[in-house]
């Protein structure tokens, strides 16, 4: 099983072509040993749209997705620190060039970690300052519209959201934070409370180039009032397969 | 047994050809927990001593948590008066039933669902963390060997006093170790319980029920077949974890040696376990696997026996190929040891290779031990010697069956005499008050503190979670199709009278169920009770089995399997008898599921069920007097079967907009959280006794929020199944009213049951 790429609803193998005009945008979903919501990821794409295409952390290759998402979990059991493993994963070699590159990315929560342990986004994540790992629905804004991400959002939009973690506490040097309030890379900040202690309410952040976005609540389980706290989260996964359809 | 070597030495193993030799060495089978007319039956058995590794193997098999020694007996109610199983095809047919890792049922669709409870108590009061963590990890690899995805958990609680010392060790030690066990391994937690009584101060409850779907033709047994089919031991390597653990830690209870005990607990490893679930379910699909056991209590003896009695074959396994941690093991360690998250799975020669790769792609080690023989002999080999031939059924299921004497204990009478008529009644004005001093009351106060630590979103199917009547998974995205699952049980109503209390907690699980419009299909339970060589204990256990196997034939919903947990006390003082019972019901569709949450101000709202006087083992008579005594309330299951008959269609055909069950605290609390979860108050009056109509504990009763123009419909669907209807009012405003009564805000409400476990936990 070493590598070729299935289908999350079949597992047929799914054909890759590179290079081609999208008419479905193709997201990829990496599953680390550990991953959890990845299937959860991967719905919420299909529900937007877009194609789910899954990417394997041994495996390099990205299979020409147009866009990537590392979801939430406890890759590599979180040993070490929480996606200090995963960021030398396989995948994360080709990952890392095409981020930068302009390849849209987004990490949720795990993947938030991850994204920092990779350097595509500034910060840290430690433990919640309770201590405790909290499952609750929490209200951010959207402080940043027009990324890949957040397009569907405007700005000052305030959303519902599902935080689940024990390490979402965002930290930063006071030099980082105030770039990345001047340059405008707060992507979603806590209002109504802060629930584990984040620098500046922050509960996402970009890269300037505003192509890598890292959530700490998981959008992807805001998308139906049957399974989560309303459908809005689920802007965050039409924005991208517009993005690219459109493009 | 022979001290554990220092690393580099070889200690010398006692072999059959030893065994034989030297018949009169003296065994420490009094300390591995074995009487002496057992050790005999062995010696009988083997028609020689048993050596050192084969007296380990019997003594973890045949301690009352695997062989049921004591319970066994009893438990054959289950099956004797199980339900005619239905016609197949329909939902609710039972796949496998007890005996079985956990039972599988029918559910439609093509889909099956296989669900189980299983106690963790011993463990969790030694080392509350990994204690709780290890009992999730167990429960959900016994579902994970029945070739099922487990979907969520669940997790029933019961502590000593909220404000006990030693419960500010106990609770969060094992809040947390649930936590971090079952958010790591991704598995939503949809609900359980938490109650908290002084006879649980020495002896914690965690109870922890895992459910699992599969398509039907993923159904495995755990049997070895076909000689020269590998054993392949895959999953975590073997460590001095939980030695004696089976026969030390859950049969012989606490005294001043609680402090020795300590490395008899088990350490987890989440990420190994998600890691093995994906793994195995993997290989379920290529169809690799010809029979499958997960390691549990017991170890790779447990593993080993089942396997080998269950496939009506034999097996032969080299111990020297298990993988260690330890190097200085010695078989009878290896036997014992119980090192988590490790499986055992039959494979044909030709799916080795396969079988190899797909372990190594989910970074999961995997060995083959030894293989599947014709022999009828369970052998064993260590360092070239025999160590182990015995008939692997007289290990698995031919230990001692003991007939317990049980006798009604002499106090049985005077308690139900002490009826709680003669406790003080509160006036009309002081009703309020008294609704706002149970909502502080730990047992029903707000369980945010708890529930927020688990993780109830993860896998996207979570249609209802804690706090609510029972939690609710989608199973099959296109149709809807779902489950509901809820677990209950009332240690007070089972200590005034066992028999009813068993029916009780099967009544509300039940009712709770059934509350969320779902068809209560099956049974799971976990029996939690103090020393079985207790002649009162044998008979509150009797009692209670006799009532819950009576009340399943009577609901048509089937025992498909469980757990019993005995030497629950702490010196001769047991802990209340306390039968835990989970209920599995079917949804045809999830979309039309019931919330308790309120929520149309203008609404009328309605009593379904008839109140009586019922505040014997009342959280009334409990919480605000300290007083236990009398009867518990009688449970009326012809009148639950009614009550679930108008339920089910009437979520259906959407005549109710919101169900609340109505259990501890009666009707005031279940008005008071369904107005609080739906942000909405409510102006209710009472025909009647208000105190009592708001306190009594009746069964068979839930609070209703009729859906606009749906008055008719829901009166005709109540008079068909001649269950009774009381208008109790119209929801609307910021206050909870009883007119003539009281009036209490719903920021009042709140401030009562908020922060309350925080206060003492936090």
């Amino acid at each position: 099983m070493a590598g070729g790429a299935v289908c999350f609803d079949t597992g047929e193998p799914v054909a890759c072509v590179r290079g081609r005009t999208p008419v479905t945008a193709r997201v990829g979903v990496v599953t680390f040993p550990g991953s959890l919501d990845d299937r959860d990821a991967a719905r919420a794409v299909r529900r937007a749209g877009g194609q789910p295409v899954p990417l394997w952390h041994g495996d390099r290759d990205l299979h020409g997705v147009d866009a990537v998402i590392l979801p939430g979990g406890f890759s590599y059991g979180d040993y070490l620190r929480c996606g200090a493993i995963a960021r030398f994963a396989p995948v994360m070699a080709d990952l890392v060039p095409a981020a930068r590159a302009g390849l849209p990315v987004l990490g949720i929560c795990n993947g938030f970690q991850i994204l920092c342990e990779a350097h595509l986004l500034p910060g840290a994540l430690t433990h919640n300052t309770g201590l405790r790992f909290i499952d609750r629905e929490v209200r951010v804004r959207i402080e940043r519209d027009g990324t890949p991400w957040t397009g569907d959002y405007e700005r000052g939009q305030e959303i519902t959201v599902v935080l689940k973690s024990g390490q979402g506490h965002y930290l930063a040097d006071a030099a980082t934070l105030a770039r990345l309030e001047a340059e405008g890379q707060v992507v979603a900040r806590y209002t109504g409370g802060n629930p584990n202690g984040s620098a500046h309410d922050i509960a996402g952040v970009t890269n300037p180039a505003g192509n890598v976005v890292g959530l700490m609540p998981h959008p992807e389980h805001a998308i139906d009032p049957l399974t989560g706290p309303g459908s809005d989260g689920l802007g965050f996964f039409t924005s991208v397969t517009r993005a690219l359809v459109a493009r | 047994m022979s001290a554990r070597a220092a690393p580099g030495t070889v200690p010398a193993a006692d072999t059959v050809a030893v065994a034989a030799a030297t018949p009169q060495r003296a065994q420490p089978y009094a300390e591995l927990g074995l009487t002496q007319e057992e050790y005999q039956r062995i010696r009988g058995l083997l028609a020689r001593r048993p050596t050192d590794p084969e007296l380990a193997l019997y003594s973890v098999m045949w301690s009352e948590h695997c062989s049921y020694k004591s319970s066994r007996r009893h438990l054959r109610r289950f099956a004797d008066k199980a339900p005619q199983v239905k016609v197949d095809g329909e939902a609710g047919t039972l796949l496998a039933g007890i005996g079985h890792n956990a039972g599988v049922v029918d559910i439609g669709q093509g889909y099956a669902v296989t669900f189980k409870i299983e106690s963790h108590n011993h463990p969790s009061y030694v080392e509350p963390f990994q204690g709780a963590a290890t009992g999730v990890g167990g429960i959900v690899r016994d579902i994970l060997a029945m070739g099922a995805r487990p979907v969520a958990v669940m997790d029933s609680l019961r502590f000593g006093p909220a404000d006990a010392p030693d419960t500010a060790r106990v609770l969060p030690g094992v809040v947390g170790g649930i936590s971090f066990y079952g958010n790591c391994l991704g598995l939503p937690n949809i609900g359980g319980e938490l109650a908290f009584d002084p006879c649980y101060a020495g002896n914690p409850l965690v109870n922890a029920l895992c459910v699992g779907v599969m398509r039907h033709e993923d159904l495995r047994f755990a049997a070895a077949r076909g000689a020269g089919n590998k054993v392949i031991l895959f999953g975590a390597r073997t460590g001095p974890d939980g030695i004696g653990g089976a026969s030390v830690l859950a049969s012989a209870s606490f005294g001043a040696g609680a402090a020795a005990k300590r490395p008899s607990v088990q350490v987890g490893d989440p990420f190994m376990e998600k890691l093995l679930v994906e793994c195995c379910l993997e290989l379920g699909a290529a169809g690799l696997l010809a029979g499958i056991q997960d390691l549990g209590a017991a170890g790779v003896s447990c593993a080993t026996a089942e396997l080998a009695a269950g496939g009506g074959s034999g097996m032969s396994v080299n111990l020297d190929l298990v993988p260690l941690r330890d190097t200085s093991l010695g078989p009878a360690e290896i036997l014992m040891s119980e090192s988590q998250e490790r499986m055992m799975a039959i494979v044909e020669p030709r799916h080795v290779e396969r079988f190899a790769a797909i372990c190594a792609r989910w970074d999961v080690p995997a060995t083959v031990i030894g293989e599947v023989t014709g022999t009828g002999r369970l052998e064993m080999t260590w360092r070239g010697e025999v160590v182990v031939d015995i008939a692997p059924e007289t290990a698995a299921s031919q230990g001692p069956v003991y007939d317990r004497p049980a006798v009604r204990p002499a106090g049985q009478d005077e308690l139900a005499a002490d009826v709680p008529d003669r406790l003080p009644r509160p006036a009309p004005a002081e009703l309020g008050g008294t609704l706002l001093a149970l909502l502080r009351w730990p047992d029903l106060a707000d369980k945010t503190w708890v529930t927020e630590q688990y993780d109830r979103h993860v896998l996207g199917d979570t249609v209802l979670a804690a706090p609510e009547n029972a939690g609710v998974i989608r199973v099959d995205e296109q149709t809807g199709l779902g489950v509901a699952l809820a677990t209950d049980g009332n240690g007070r109503y089972s200590r005034l009278d066992p028999y009813a209390g068993a029916q009780l907690a099967l009544a509300e699980a039940y009712r709770n169920v059934a509350a969320t419009g779902a068809r209560p299909v099956a049974v799971t339970n976990c029996l939690n009770f103090g020393s079985p060589e207790d002649p009162g204990v044998m008979w509150q256990f009797a009692e209670a089995v006799r009532g819950l196997a009576d009340g399943c034939a009577f609901l048509g919903t089937p025992v498909t399997g469980g757990n019993v947990s005995f030497y629950n006390q702490t010196g001769q003082v047991p802990i209340h008898p306390t039968p835990v019972v989970g209920v599995l019901g079917v949804l045809p569709d999830v979309r039309r599921r019931l919330s308790l949450r309120f929520r149309r101000a203008g609404a009328r709202l309605v009593l379904l069920g008839r109140t009586g006087e019922d505040f014997g083992g009342s959280a009334w008579a409990w919480a605000v007097h300290g007083h236990l005594g009398g009867r518990p309330p009688a449970a009326d299951l012809a009148a639950e079967r009614a009550l679930a008959a108008v339920l089910a269609p009437a979520a259906e055909d959407g005549l109710l907009a919101a169900a609340h069950d109505l259990s501890e605290g009666g009707l005031a609390v279940a008005l008071a959280e369904s107005c609080l979860a739906g942000a909405t108050g409510a102006r209710v009056s009472l025909p009647g006794d208000p105190f009592t109509l708001l306190f009594s504990e009746s069964p068979a009763r839930v609070v209703a929020e009729v859906a606009p123009g749906a008055d008719a419909a829901l009166a005709a669907l109540c008079e068909r199944h001649r269950v009774p209807l009381m208008d109790l009012g119209t929801l609307g405003g910021d206050r909870l009213e009883v007119a003539g009564c009281f009036a209490v805000t719903l920021d009042e409400l709140a401030t009562a049951r908020a922060g309350v476990l925080a206060a003492l936990f936090g």
